[in-house]
């Protein structure tokens, strides 16, 4: 279990204001003169050190991807940093409290990830539903200005760096990082076609790195306390500290900030309170947000709470969204859902998705209630194999991947519904 | 050539140019890689993933058209992965398609159901409801069945980067996602046609064409357009008698893969208000009589007269074997009144650089600056104006205009439209900063006025000035309007010494000269003509017809094998798709019957004989599809010119000549798009 002085986000639940002086005496802006005076090598070898990977759900080494900015550029070349604060994904709320509780950790981290990739300024790409928080964000980075932290010879550094904070329109799309980018010049809300990458042609087909908020907002920590200190929590590659967001049947829902590895059933009972009727009364658990594949309660036993062990079990870390589901879940149903939700949100772009992803959530529909063949088990499992990689973005593997996690572990229950619904249908024949 | 690099498909190593997509490279090798939303002329898209290949040591799938070239690739495209990839491209596509070829226009020529076969499965595995989508009002060129849209966006991309029109894009999302122009009223380009051939399915069709024909009753025959003086190469598909549509043929100096919609549409002019026997003026009026009756009666009328007082003014769309014949057979009366330009513009007719296209339409990719001079490209040569902006659009290119203000489709800096800007640019105000290779277009408009031949000198002098005149660089061109222009002015159909030129022919129409042959002229002020004996020559019923004392009836384009110049100077070939209508006959061959009646025959009696003696006089005429380059020399006036404003060429860019003017589609587009202006239009 994280220790108190081991926790990076000390206003996680808002017990103080999330303004610049309660942030000054939580320790942030302290020094960061000093920090950017290391000069921009050193603060990427330092994440790199760390071990740090990015908590937006994909779990790529933060250090490796700021390296990848050119380090020259033509003369008159910007470069950016966009933070994506376009949290969508259904079970996250992890940026929503770091923005409006400690958004000082996002506007530090922004100007020393911004140093470090030698960026010109920053846009941060906040969901427009976070209407409170975008209002913090702002008036954060207005007293941030405002006192020197950023702007104009930001910190006292010589260095000029602005932030923007730009709000979104509500499209889940929209939090991939190229589709961000294409919203963020007022275009539809599409994913480009990579390569290239943003870090050669970005936004504005300037050199540009995309990161999470979470991922911006724990690099001043790392670079004060050293990343010794942050490989030293969790295991290797998977290293620090990490937000938990558990919902679902569980008694106290919250948002945590806990050592990653942590073993699942551990975080649900010390944070969550228990799963609802005790743990024996675990169905499931999805444990990195709805685009990852559910597991059953005879993994949720013993598997440790990182990208690699849940990897292992054929799962994922994601943007660690516990949704946790007891056993009155009617299962089918509940992955039904979200496909409802990655049918509506399919940006219509590309084939797979656009079309894989009405079929997907129509068969499963019907499996609510058993209203099909046994075979179409077999088809849906094809056809999420269709989309899975096949896509210009992540989301065709989103969509498929809770689907094939449904099969995996609960064929059985899509049988039986189906053997159900027949054996109705032939008596009442 | 660029850097290459050499990579392995389906076993085959090959070495290509780097810049090549992975896809455009397998195809070099031999491979076959389906596709929907790729096209060589658009940018890439990537969103059909039909084109997915493998490739070695890439975790996924590769979308092979968005896929650059690295040294050493190994590609796939037939292996169990990307089989398996553009197999669930191609039924994703296909759930929500309504498959319903037996009464899509498309069917038979459709990449959707050709790419099925290699890669579709036989049965459907959807048995949920499918998705329907309401029609769009794309204008009445474009039938649209939006239901069968397969979201390559190729139309949306075309407009957008070719035409430069933006009118349509994709609104919602997932399955809700729809092609569509964000306010309800058709796409107002003069290119919108082409769209119908990009999309893959059967969603935009051809609205005159909608149920007319299937590809395979069709018969092509390849020919170029004369619709304008640009020289589309176009398929001609044609059953029985009758032309039922116009394609556009590959042809990347000229037009590429696009056509004009006046080419493509306006072929249903062809088959109304035709001439289809001879006519002569009786004591009723017009009355239907024979060849023999009307050849005698011109004959007859001719004997009398003296032969310097017969006159020839040749229209718009003549070919270049008519011409020459005409103006044998004037040789032969002995008169020296003829003209091929009845919009009376301004030519040195020695100097043949004076009405070409110098720098070619391919050249203007070379070019980086422009200086439009009273024209407006996109109406009076559309393919010329997409070049144009193709060339804006690779950068470095800028645009000024003398002339009336316009949407161009590319930015212009508009100088106002007064001649008094052009004293100022020969004075040495240059428009452009520093051009390397400057292009100076002269529009028609700004020749075919009485100081015609003062804009010609002034514009050739800015050309000179503004550095467009090099050793390996001609940047001085006229923008001709009409197909017959170039060759008339090629083979001297121009006034003899002493001869009058049109203007003269028609107000000396009654005194100076009796006797008027109108070879296709319609586009002139005909009120004077009713002193003088007019022989028409043609294929239409128009204002020429009307005044005409004889009418015989001529091959229209689609219907004779010809020789055009377009306005780069280079000749090509149109070839017959269907016989004349009636008693109408190629026109050549009924100057060459007039001459035998007139007893004055001309030394051929078939096309092979008339080309070899049309070459021997303007021997350029037989280098088909080649340009000869045509040596500067000063021309034009130096007189002032008036203060006049500057007047386009093309008012109505739908009606410009006989056979638009007949054609009901070209009405329709009229109304939709022009409403303010005048259905009949004139050229000049």
């Amino acid at each position: 279990m994280l220790q108190d002085r081991d926790r990076i986000f000390t206003n996680l639940y808002g017990f103080q204001s999330p303004f610049l002086d309660a942030a000054r005496k939580r320790g942030d802006w302290d020094g960061t003169a000093h920090l950017l005076a290391r000069g921009a090598a050193d603060i990427i070898s330092e994440i790199k050190a760390s071990e740090l990977r990015g908590r937006g759900g994909a779990g790529f080494p933060t250090g490796l991807k700021w390296s990848f900015m050119p380090a020259e550029r033509p003369a008159g070349q910007p470069a950016f940093l966009v933070v994506n604060a376009d949290e969508s994904e259904p079970g996250t709320c992890k940026d929503r409290d770091i923005i409006r509780h400690d958004p000082h950790k996002l506007i530090e981290g922004c100007l020393v990830a911004g140093f470090a990739m030698r960026a010109t300024a920053a846009y941060i790409y906040i969901r427009g539903e976070f209407v409170n928080e975008a209002r913090v964000l702002e008036a954060a980075i207005d007293e941030a200005l405002e006192a020197g932290l950023i702007g104009r010879n930001a910190c006292g550094s010589g260095y000029d760096f602005d932030i923007h904070l730009h709000r979104g329109a509500g499209a889940y799309i929209c939090g991939e990082e190229t589709a961000l980018l294409e919203s963020l010049e007022g275009k539809k809300g599409m994913p480009r076609l990579k390569p290239p990458f943003p870090a050669m042609a970005g936004l504005y087909g300037c050199p540009t790195t995309i990161s999470n908020v979470e991922t911006v907002a724990v690099a001043p920590t790392i670079m004060r306390r050293g990343a010794s200190w942050f490989a030293g929590l969790g295991e290797p590659k998977n290293t620090g500290t990490k937000i938990f967001c558990i919902s679902g049947h569980v008694n106290e829902p919250c948002n945590v900030e806990e050592e990653m590895g942590i073993p699942l059933r551990e975080l649900i009972e010390r944070h969550a309170g228990g799963v609802r009727g005790g743990w024996d009364n675990l169905l499931a658990v999805i444990p990195g947000g709805s685009s990852v594949p559910l597991i059953p309660k005879s993994i949720c036993d013993d598997v440790a709470m990182n990208f690699d062990r849940l990897k292992d079990v054929q799962s994922g870390l994601g943007t660690a969204a516990v949704i946790v589901m007891d056993r009155s879940t009617d299962i089918v149903r509940a992955i039904w859902r979200l496909s409802k939700f990655y049918h509506h949100e399919s940006c219509g772009q590309c084939t797979p998705c656009r079309e894989g992803t009405g079929w997907m959530m129509r068969v499963l529909g019907r499996m609510i209630e058993g209203r099909a063949e046994p075979g179409e088990i077999d088809l849906l499992q094809e056809v999420t194999t269709q989309i899975e990689g096949h896509t210009i973005c992540a989301l065709g593997d989103a969509a498929a991947w809770p689907i094939q996690g449904l099969i995996r572990h609960f064929r059985p229950e899509l049988e039986r519904r189906i053997e159900a619904c027949r054996r109705n249908a032939r008596q009442a024949a | 050539m660029a850097e290459t690099v050499t990579i392995t498909v389906d076993g085959v190593e090959i070495e290509v140019d780097r810049r090549l997509s992975l896809l455009q490279a397998c195809e070099l090798a031999g491979a076959e890689v389906p596709r929907f939303c790729f096209h060589d002329r658009l940018s890439i898209a990537g969103n059909c993933r039909m084109c997915l290949v493998e490739v070695e040591k890439a975790p996924k799938p590769v979308a092979s058209c968005a896929q650059s070239l690295m040294d050493g690739m190994v590609v796939s495209t037939k292996s169990g992965v990307a089989r398996k990839a553009q197999r669930s491209a191609m039924e994703f596509l296909l759930i929500n398609h309504p498959l319903d070829c037996p009464i899509c226009d498309q069917g038979g020529e459709c990449d959707l159901q050709d790419q099925a076969m290699g890669y579709g499965t036989g049965i459907s595995r959807y048995g949920e409801q499918k998705r329907s989508v309401q029609e769009k009002n794309f204008g009445p060129l474009i039938k649209t069945a939006m239901t069968r849209c397969i979201h390559c966006t190729r139309c949306i991309r075309f407009l957008d980067e070719v035409a430069g029109v933006p009118a349509l894009g994709a609104t919602g999302r997932s399955e809700s996602m729809e092609i569509t122009n964000y306010i309800e009223q058709g796409i107002a380009s003069e290119l919108s046609g082409n769209i119908i051939d990009l999309c893959p399915v059967g969603a935009l069709t051809s609205g005159p064409y909608a149920f007319v024909a299937r590809p395979w009753e069709l018969v092509t025959t390849e020919s170029v357009d004369v619709m304008d003086a640009t020289g589309s190469n176009v398929r001609v598909d044609s059953r029985g008698r009758e032309v039922l549509r116009v394609l556009p043929r590959l042809h990347e100096d000229i037009n590429e893969e696009w056509i004009s919609d006046k080419t493509r549409f306006a072929i249903d002019g062809l088959v109304r208000r035709r001439l289809d026997q001879p006519w002569m003026r009786g004591g009723k009026g017009l009355e239907e009589v024979s060849w023999e009756r009307a050849l005698g009666a011109i004959s007859q009328h001719l004997e009398s007269r003296d032969a310097t007082r017969v006159a020839a003014i040749a229209g718009d769309l003549v070919d270049c074997e008519t011409l020459f014949t005409m103006k044998r057979l004037m040789a032969a009366i002995g008169s020296p009144h003829l003209d091929c330009r009845q919009d009376g513009m301004a030519a040195d007719p020695d100097v043949r650089a004076s009405w070409l296209l110098n720098s070619t339409i391919a050249g203007i990719e070379e070019a980086d600056a422009c200086l439009l001079i009273g024209t407006l490209p996109r109406r009076e040569a559309a393919i010329v104006n997409a070049r144009l902006r193709k060339r804006w659009v690779a950068g470095g290119f800028s645009v000024a205009s003398v002339g009336p203000a316009d949407d161009h489709s590319y930015p212009v800096t508009e100088l106002g439209n007064v001649t008094d800007t052009l004293r100022r640019i020969e004075a040495g105000e240059s428009p452009f900063a520093d051009a390397v290779k400057p292009l100076v277009i002269v529009g028609k408009g700004a020749l075919a006025r009485d100081d015609g031949d003062a804009v010609l000198g002034a514009a050739a002098r800015i050309a000179d000035v503004l550095g467009a005149i090099q050793e390996d660089w001609n940047g001085f061109g006229v923008l001709n309007v009409a197909a017959s222009r170039v060759g008339g002015l090629d083979l001297g159909f121009v006034p003899a010494p002493g001869g009058l030129d049109t203007a003269g022919i028609l107000n000396g129409a009654g005194s100076v000269v009796d006797t008027i042959f109108l070879l296709g002229a319609d586009e002139i002020d005909t009120s004077n003509l009713r002193g003088a004996f007019v022989i028409y020559v043609g294929h239409h019923g128009d204002r020429g017809a009307a005044v005409a004392d004889v009418i015989l009836p001529a091959a229209a384009w689609t219907e004779k094998d010809a020789t055009y110049v377009n306005l780069e100077g280079r000749p090509q070939r149109a070839q017959r798709a269907v016989f004349p209508p009636g008693d109408a006959r190629e026109d050549w061959r009924i100057l060459r019957a007039l001459s035998g009646v007139l007893g004055v025959p001309l030394p051929f009696d078939d096309l092979d004989s008339l080309r070899e003696a049309m070459i021997e006089d303007v021997p350029h005429l037989g280098v088909i599809d080649s340009i000869t380059p045509a040596p500067w020399r000063p021309f034009g006036s130096t007189r002032a010119m008036s203060d006049e404003p500057l007047v386009p060429a093309v008012g109505n860019f739908y009606r410009t000549c006989t056979i638009s003017r007949a054609s009901p589609t070209m009405s329709l587009v009229t109304d939709a798009f022009l409403p303010g202006v005048a259905q009949s239009a004139p050229c000049s």
